[in-house]
């Protein structure tokens, strides 16, 4: 089974590489109003109960790929 | 007094540091983050470097390394711990300090000699400097922009558990004098039994004054007090 997993910074942290692409997207002329840059995991694990796996997913966020004191984030199923 | 320093791949302040301990009569060891043991010590070091390349987060993968599960040990039984710089990351990765360090705001990295004032000299750490000290020492890092959220931010001003902040070389603490965005100009932070420090400046490299100063020598000589 495989997910995708997606982190993000949290609504109140400030994002420096996020403004910093925005600008320059301005100046080269693209209209936006917010950008917010992330990060992307897909992740394959051997697992055929999707609750289960889903399970799995979450402690591997929790535990190594999310520091939850400044990041969301999303498990989609692929 | 004995030391252990941890040794990740990635470290580069390992043997600073430990020319520092030594030089301060400290019986250091260095310790392989592989290593399952630890030899019996009254102070461990973290040291500064890129852990693993700074992959995932700066000090995630050296905060779930073999070795790790020992110090937390140690520093629940009281051992003294200093994170540094990267030692610092891998403590608030692990837990044992609250926290975070983020990307420096201005997205540079930043290597020059800094001031820091000492907002608390009643520790294991700093009882040889004087309240409110000025100390002109080297920082050299990317990510070392302090983030906590309200509650702890409130725990580390009311219990005293700030231990440096960022100043100017006056000892005004603003946003001119804040090298990285770090909330509050915060450098260096205690736990709550105040066992534990992680600061992003380097003390170790401030123990010679043929290539700096000596601003960081009390940080040890308080440490063997």
């Amino acid at each position: 089974m495989k997910f995708s997993i997606t982190v993000t910074l949290k609504k109140d942290v400030l994002d420096p590489q996020g403004k910093v692409v925005q600008n320059t997207l301005t100046n080269i002329g693209l209209n936006l109003k917010n950008i917010r840059q992330g990060k992307y995991f897909e992740i394959e694990i051997d697992e055929k109960d999707q609750a289960i796996a889903e399970k799995n997913i979450d402690e591997m966020c929790k535990k190594l790929l999310v520091n939850l004191i400044i990041e969301d984030y999303k498990i989609n199923k692929l | 007094m004995k030391s252990s320093v941890i040794v990740f791949p990635g470290s580069n302040c390992d043997r600073d540091i430990a020319v520092a301990l030594e030089k301060m009569q400290f019986k250091n060891q260095m310790i392989w983050h592989k290593e399952t043991k630890l030899p019996k010590s009254d102070l461990i070091v973290l040291p500064g470097g890129f852990s693993y390349g700074d992959y995932l987060r700066s000090g995630a993968i050296a905060g779930k390394s073999l070795i790790i599960d020992e110090v937390i040990k140690a520093a629940n039984d009281g051992c003294l711990i200093l994170g540094i710089c990267n030692g610092f990351q891998i403590l608030t990765e692990t837990g044992l300090l609250k926290g975070t360090l983020l990307r420096n705001k201005n997205l540079k990295f930043i290597n020059k000699d800094i001031h820091i004032k000492v907002t608390n000299n009643e520790t294991k750490f700093s009882n040889k400097y004087t309240k409110d000290q000025i100390l002109k020492i080297n920082i050299a890092h990317n990510e070392g922009n302090f983030f906590t959220d309200n509650n702890h931010l409130q725990e580390l001003n009311k219990d005293n558990l700030v231990a440096f902040k960022y100043c100017n070389k006056n000892g005004i603490i603003d946003e001119k004098s804040n090298p990285n965005g770090s909330l509050n100009n915060i450098a260096g932070i205690y736990n709550s039994k105040r066992n534990i420090l992680g600061m992003m400046p380097h003390p170790e490299r401030m123990v010679d004054k043929l290539i700096s100063n000596t601003d960081g020598v009390n940080l040890f000589s308080s440490l063997l007090n």
